[in-house]
């Protein structure tokens, strides 16, 4: 089974994040990067789906030249080759402009599977493996527990809310978001690491790729939500104050 | 002069930081306070590759040098400074003394098993009567019957209790001084070979600190290990890599400390306002940060020596250990004084780095001796 899975650099959990006055993004400078911790988990399953059905495992992520370690690292794991899609404007992209990229990327590659995480833990739209399924034409299903593939089928567990779960059965090729938590990632080890460095990352960019995109959407403004505090008191006699809270309920705050 | 680390170090440092996050950090506490060792880490570290590290790939290790050995002692001891203890001990003392001076057979026979964590190693120098002045080693080996017979015993040995082997040095010729005592590989459950006394400590509490005790042990001639006489000279080499294990320890504790207090400061509010807001804190955090910094620089810098290997590095291994130690314990305490009353808590984690540190100035070669080998160095005095 030959997969492709998804991977992105995403700001180092610890981070400080500095926002420049007005800005549309984090200044990035002086910050540590790592791979999105969702996409670790989709790495981890495609790794344990190759060990298992045989094939190989090929990384992709879209990003400036720092983003190579986010493919060096799905290597030292195990991935037997990357392809980078050098882009120092990609976080600029909306998500359709991201999902146009790496559809382009993919569609290169000879897989029977795509596997993303679910989110990225910096821009957290939750749309790139969604979109990406549509591009390339296959059938997609997100928040996946867990896999199970035979005869050219998988039966998929995912899951919903309140604790509910769903079984659904898929044909090959298709791609699938997959769920933190579904496994738990191996480390890399010190023999992975130094294997990596033999390993091909393919570079490829958005001209090569013959992508050009418009946004849909553009970021105007990041900002920390300023927390306010207002603090009211109802006056009145007991009754006349329990009643002016029912309204307040009913009406400001709308829950009763 | 390029002082940035490659993509392949950097991964390593993040690796072991996970490995740390997920494997260590959850119990650090529980393992402190009950002074138990996590053997069950061992064979996961082997796995990764972290008891190996710098030994060659024909031996189970992963052929890299001291730097890399150094980020997973830092990066281990910023988490918890007795499992780094006792990867150090297991991998430059122990390991490492065979690897160095072992012959074929001996590599053979023992590094594929230690690299890869089926087997924990311990190195055995330290006596009741023999610590800083390790030449006055009272444990003897004499030859009987073409084999070894080891009496006498050991204090302090990391890994003493769950060791599998122990480099132990002993008397085999009493009027040759220091030219008369010799290595010897003591396998566990050798008749005769015992661990006893497991010592309760002020730190480190969770790697094994105890005495090893022979009594008409007999081991094999095959078991001696480097030349017969040479074991102290051996041991002294040892310590000049073993020593820069030590001073990466120093660091990853300062450096743990530092976190723990600079994040901290950001969060605890007096007189309305965060602590880092004072400039008395700010400064404190400043000057831990700046000795940390150049603790580091030190330590690496004897390690790319150690890597060199075209010199000894024995002046600049003592310097990086003297100072290393002496900053883990100088950031240590000002941690805790960070935290305030919280620093004296157990349910923070500066109490703990303040009492692991101390060990830095003391193991493998207190301060005062680490001075004693500088000004040797420095005069030319043999
Ligand atoms: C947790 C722990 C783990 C250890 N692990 C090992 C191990 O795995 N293997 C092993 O062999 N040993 C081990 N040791 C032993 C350690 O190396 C010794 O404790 C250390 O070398 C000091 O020896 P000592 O304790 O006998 O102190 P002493 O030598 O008695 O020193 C007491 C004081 O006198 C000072 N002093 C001594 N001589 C001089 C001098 N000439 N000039 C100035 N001052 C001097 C010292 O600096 C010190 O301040 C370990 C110790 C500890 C605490
Ligand atoms: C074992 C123990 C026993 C105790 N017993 C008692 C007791 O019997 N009764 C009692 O009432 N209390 C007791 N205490 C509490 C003790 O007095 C406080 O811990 C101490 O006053 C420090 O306060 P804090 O812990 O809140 O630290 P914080 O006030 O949060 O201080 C944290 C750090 O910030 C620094 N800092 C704070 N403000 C400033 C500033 N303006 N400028 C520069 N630096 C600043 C501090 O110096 C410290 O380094 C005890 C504490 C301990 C550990």
């Amino acid at each position: 089974m030959n997969i492709v899975v998804c991977v992105k650099q995403v700001p180092a959990k610890d981070a400080p994040l500095a926002i420049p006055e007005g800005a549309a993004w984090i200044r990035e400078t002086d910050i540590g990067f790592e791979l999105n911790e969702p996409d670790g988990y989709a790495l981890e399953e495609a790794l344990r789906l190759k060990e298992k059905h045989g094939g190989e495992v090929v990384a992709v992520s879209m990003g400036p030249e720092r983003s190579k370690q986010a493919i060096k690292e799905a290597l030292a794991k195990g991935a037997e080759r990357g392809v980078h899609i050098s882009d120092d404007k990609f976080y600029e992209l909306d998500p359709l402009g991201s999902a146009r990229c790496l559809a382009a990327a993919i569609k290169r590659e000879k897989f029977d599977l795509v596997l993303t995480g679910l989110q990225s833990d910096d821009h957290g739209f939750g749309q790139t493996g969604v979109l990406l399924a549509e591009l390339l034409g296959l059938p997609h299903a997100t928040i996946i527990m867990q896999i199970d593939a035979a005869d050219g089928r998988l039966k998929l567990k995912r899951e919903l809310e309140a604790g509910w779960f769903q079984w659904v059965e898929l044909p090959l090729p298709a791609v699938l978001s997959i769920q933190s938590g579904i496994n738990k990632p191996r480390y890399a080890t010190l023999k992975g690491i130094m294997a990596a460095k033999k390993k091909e990352i393919a570079t490829l960019t958005r001209a090569e790729l013959g992508v050009t995109v418009s946004p849909t959407q553009r970021i105007e403004r990041i900002y920390v939500p300023k927390k306010t505090k207002k603090t009211e008191i109802l006056t009145g006699t007991a009754k006349e104050a329990a009643a002016k809270l029912v309204e307040k309920l009913k009406h400001e705050a709308r829950v009763l | 002069m390029d002082f940035s680390f490659s993509d392949e170090q950097n991964q390593l440092r993040r690796t072991v930081r996970e490995f740390a996050a997920g494997e260590i950090a959850p119990h650090v506490m529980e393992w402190d306070e009950a002074a138990h060792f996590p053997a069950e880490l061992v064979p996961k570290m082997g796995e990764l590759g972290l008891l190996g590290v710098i030994f060659p790939e024909s031996y189970g290790g992963a052929g890299l040098g001291y730097v890399e050995y150094v980020i997973v002692i830092e990066e281990l001891a910023a988490v918890d400074a007795s499992i780094a203890l006792s990867v150090a001990a297991h991998n430059s003392l122990c390991s490492n003394h065979i690897y160095k001076f072992g012959t074929e057979a001996q590599r053979q026979k023992y590094l594929p098993r230690l690299t890869s964590g089926k087997m924990l190693g311990a190195w055995s120098l330290t006596e009741p009567g023999a610590g800083s002045d390790a030449g006055g080693t009272r444990t003897v080996a004499e030859r009987r019957n073409g084999a070894w017979v080891l009496n006498g015993s050991k204090t302090f040995t990391t890994n003493g209790h769950s060791a599998g082997v122990c480099v132990a040095m002993a008397v085999t010729e009493r009027d040759k001084g220091s030219h008369g005592i010799s290595a010897f590989l003591v396998e566990h459950g050798t008749k005769g070979f015992r661990s006893g006394k497991k010592e309760n400590k002020l730190g480190m509490r969770a790697s094994e600190t105890s005495e090893v005790l022979f009594s008409d042990c007999v081991v094999p001639a095959e078991n001696l290990l480097g030349k017969e006489g040479e074991g102290f000279v051996n041991s002294l080499q040892i310590l000049d890599g073993g020593r820069i294990s030590i001073a990466a320890l120093g660091v990853g504790i300062a450096q743990g400390a530092l976190s723990a207090a600079t994040k901290y400061s950001r969060e605890r509010r007096q007189f309305g306002k965060t602590i880092s807001e004072f400039q008395g804190i700010q400064f404190k955090l400043a000057d831990m940060a700046t000795q940390v910094e150049a603790a580091r620089t030190l330590t690496y810098r004897a390690a790319w020596l150690a890597d060199r290997g075209d010199a000894r590095h024995t002046k600049e291994s003592a310097m990086a250990k003297l100072f290393a130690g002496e900053v883990a314990v100088r950031v240590s305490s000002e941690a805790v004084q960070v935290f305030g009353g919280y620093g004296f808590i157990k349910d923070y984690p500066a109490e703990k780095y303040y009492r692991d540190s101390k060990l830095c100035t003391i193991g493998e070669g207190t301060s005062e001796i680490q001075k004693l080998v500088i000004a040797r160095q420095l005069l030319g005095i043999r």
